[in-house]
């Protein structure tokens, strides 16, 4: 894998493979020392353009756990401020020859273009309402590790589908690996054609909710109340909000965060039993861990000028320690 | 109300009360005008500027005019744009009458029509006198210009439309914008009968292609609402947002009796809804583009910025559907609607990118490559519609017959090339045709009897 830009992307080998290596450093946090010498000398840059804490958060620390250095640079504050174009961005950070670019931007397609500008690995952390394939891969993570495997496995995506990259990613992910999903909204919050575009099915109400096995509730944003994509917050959380009477003792509950509490979810199934919005968080380090080890730790690195390197007399990669 | 018909010669180009140009004879072309009902094997000969003859081939002489040997190369009717962006005032950095109307002389176009969206809009008289003294001093092709319908292209009132019709312009359009208001829209119609120049009208109700609602108009649909919008993540503009006003506007017309251009179908919906008005007798003609009759919104899956137009490439079933309405005459005209971005425009994320492509260079060959090589569309039937925007404006369509300005092309049918490969003519790039191999290629475009185009290689083999 060059690039992780879409799990539109991705086949299922990659994503096994990617799980897999996580499933590996998960020990490493267990460790009293963190960190493994892995990427040592390689360069990633973040590149926020959209405020983020999970996200960025946990793309630093598992860029810091695998002992590369890490510039992060956050939209609010920069050149961007000052109406730097994407394009001369990435051209004055390639500079430093990074090694990976970890991009997250209100933009569909952000990281696509970015990844023909630079010479370096580049992860989307999210474009618009397009992907965002690392929440996709930590919530697959997350989810095998509890059921083993998503072969016929049932999983519900409840909330405002149209505006969710985590929405479009989830569902690609989910049944590439063999779960049925459905995607739950208002008609209004789920766009035309959404069945064929990802293989899902469709479903206005809750009413069948109960065959879940997991259900994915998404964030609902106010602002739609007033694009009149919603009558009221009132009237949602009366026909989609997963709640202790809608969610039964067998079904896992998953959120990507941030919560609105008592919007889209209930406060007492947050922390009840059947919750994995804990877990997920925890699994995105691992998971960020194996998608910078799979784009990087096989690369060869690079010297500074941001350009591939050819010549023999660079250094090899620090050797790899299995690190499970 | 649309009178007697003009020469397209007769809009301000370069050769505007210039010398008489020489002759020129064109050997053992295939002549192809099905508007004339010719086609065949001929001596094209133009004298003074306009066809003279169609002799026996081989045995016309050229005297002291230019020989041209065309065995194996088709000669038609130059082709009429009634929809190009000039960007003139205000972009000069994307394009400029000089040349916009060269990228026009290389794809076959003996006229334009240039749209008033440009900053500032044109809405007064000393705007389009001044654009017209610049079509007299720089335009390689003949070339009119439209005012806005409304003042600053605000939608709000109507502009003095008899004073710009009598200061040159050639046409009303608000293009880029539709004329939201209804009550507005009729006014311009009932003051059509005073005017009485064409109004074309940009079709698309804001209301249903801005989906986050008007006070978000940056959150506005980026592409066709469909499966592939579903899987991108994109804000969609659905079909309905463009039939549905030609509904409205069909009606209005018809109330009015008035009549109307419309501009760049791209749905199937639209192109039905202007089936009915014709049946009932609207005057009502319409334009579907080159991108829009070869391409879907397939293409936009690479998010990549040369695919984003309004209106939008739309699906496999659309485009489907235009081209039937250009088998069947529903459609009347191909327009490019050349549109010249700058790069700092287009190399930007797709949901920021401008709208827009170009295509006067493209639009024969594309047309060619895409619907008659493969057996779509019949050659004589492109080749008439290629010219078909000139009469819904007030021109004479370009016609090979006897005694007509001799404006023609010269076209190479089997020829072979890549666009942009040798740069553009237009100031801009922003092609969606660029690197896509074509078969045929325009050789030599003449307007009233003067050569304004020639390819260079071809020109190469005749020197």
């Amino acid at each position: 894998m060059r690039h992780l830009l879409a799990i539109a992307d991705l086949e299922r080998a990659d994503i096994e493979r990617i799980l897999e290596r996580a499933e590996g450093f998960a020990e490493v946090g267990r460790r009293d020392i963190k960190k493994v010498p892995t990427l040592r000398g390689r360069t990633i840059v973040n590149l926020f353009y959209e405020s983020s804490t999970r996200t960025s958060s946990s793309f630093e620390l598992a860029a810091k756990r695998l002992s590369a250095d890490v510039v992060s640079v956050k939209a609010a504050g920069s050149s961007v401020d000052k109406g730097e174009s994407l394009k001369d961005t990435i051209t004055t950070l390639s500079a430093y020859g990074p090694e990976a670019i970890v991009i997250r931007s209100p933009d569909a397609g952000a990281a696509d273009l970015v990844a023909g500008w630079t010479e370096a690995a580049v992860v989307n952390a999210g474009d618009g309402k397009h992907e965002h394939p690392s929440q996709a891969l930590l919530d697959l993570y997350t989810l095998i590790r509890r059921l083993g495997s998503l072969e016929g496995k049932r999983i519900w995506i409840v909330g405002d589908v149209l505006h969710s990259r985590v929405a479009r990613s989830n569902a690609l992910a989910f049944g590439m690996m063999g779960a049925e999903v459905t995607v739950c909204g208002p008609p209004t919050l789920i766009p035309r054609a959404i069945d064929e575009a990802l293989g899902c099915a469709v479903s206005h109400d809750l009413g069948g909710l109960g065959e879940a096995d997991v259900v994915y509730a998404l964030r609902m944003q106010r602002e739609r109340m007033r694009e009149s994509f919603i009558p009221s917050i009132r009237e949602y959380v009366a026909g989609y909000q997963i709640d202790a009477r809608r969610l039964g003792p067998r079904q896992l509950l998953m959120h990507p965060g941030p919560l609105n509490r008592g919007v889209e979810i209930a406060p007492e199934v947050i922390d009840g039993p059947n919750s994995l919005i804990a877990e997920q968080v925890e699994s995105g380090l691992v998971v960020r861990m194996a998608i910078l080890y799979e784009l990087l730790a096989n690369a060869r690195p690079r010297p500074g000028g941001g350009r591939a390197a050819d010549s023999e007399d660079v250094p090899a990669p620090t050797p790899i320690k299995e690190p499970a | 109300m649309s009178g007697v018909l003009r020469p397209i010669s007769s809009l301000d180009w370069r050769a505007s009360g210039g010398e008489p140009a020489g002759d020129l004879v064109i050997r053992r072309a295939a002549v192809l005008d099905p508007r004339a009902r010719l086609e065949g094997t001929y001596d094209v000969v133009v004298r003074g500027g306009k066809i003279a003859e169609l002799a026996e081939p081989g045995s016309a002489e050229p005297g002291d005019g230019e020989l041209i040997e065309a065995e194996g190369r088709a000669v038609f009717p130059a082709f009429f744009d009634p929809h190009v962006h000039l960007r003139t005032p205000g972009d000069e950095d994307e394009e400029e009458v000089e040349t916009g109307t060269r990228a026009a002389a290389s794809g076959g176009f003996c006229g334009v029509l240039a749209m008033a969206n440009t900053s500032p809009p044109v809405d007064s008289a000393a705007d389009v006198r001044s654009l017209c003294e610049q079509a007299s001093e720089q335009a390689f092709v003949p070339t009119g210009f439209l005012a806005c319908v409304t003042r600053g292209m605000a939608g709000e009132e109507l502009t003095e439309m008899a004073e710009l019709r009598d200061a040159g312009a050639v046409g009303f359009s608000d293009d880029g914008l539709p004329i939201s208001n209804a009550r507005l829209m009729r006014r311009a119609l009932q003051y059509q009968h005073l005017v009485g120049a064409q109004l074309a009208l940009h079709e698309e109700d804001h209301d249903l292609s801005r989906p986050a609602g008007a006070h978000q108009p940056h959150l506005g649909g980026v592409m066709h609402e469909g499966v592939v919008s579903a899987a991108l993540g994109l804000a969609g503009i659905p079909s309905v947002a463009e039939s549905t006003m030609i509904a409205r506007d069909a009606a209005l017309a018809a109330y009015e009796d008035a009549r109307v251009h419309v501009q760049h179908l791209s749905a199937r919906e639209s192109v039905e809804a202007v089936a009915v008005a014709k049946e009932a007798g609207v005057r009502l003609t319409c334009e579907a583009t080159p991108h829009h009759l070869t391409l879907t919104d397939e293409k936009v899956r690479s998010l990549d910025s040369r695919f984003k137009m309004n209106p939008p490439l739309r699906g496999a079933d659309d485009r489907q559907a235009l081209i039937e309405g250009i088998r069947s005459g529903v459609i009347d005209c191909v327009a490019t609607d050349h549109a010249p971005h700058s790069l700092v425009e287009k190399e930007v994320p797709f949901e920021q990118a401008a709208m827009g492509v170009t295509g006067l260079e493209t639009a024969f060959a594309a047309l060619h490559t895409e619907l008659v090589v493969p057996g779509v569309l019949e050659l004589a039937v492109l080749v008439e519609r290629m010219g078909g925007g000139a009469e819904p404006f007030g021109f004479e369509p370009p016609s090979l017959a006897i005694g007509s300005d001799a404006s023609l092309v010269l076209f190479d049918p089997d020829a072979q090339w890549e666009p942009g490969a040798e740069g553009w003519e237009s100031r801009s790039s922003n092609s969606c045709f660029a690197g896509v191999p074509m078969r045929g290629r325009v050789l030599m475009t003449v307007v009233a009897g003067r050569v304004v185009y020639r390819q260079r290689s071809f020109a190469m083999g005749v020197a």
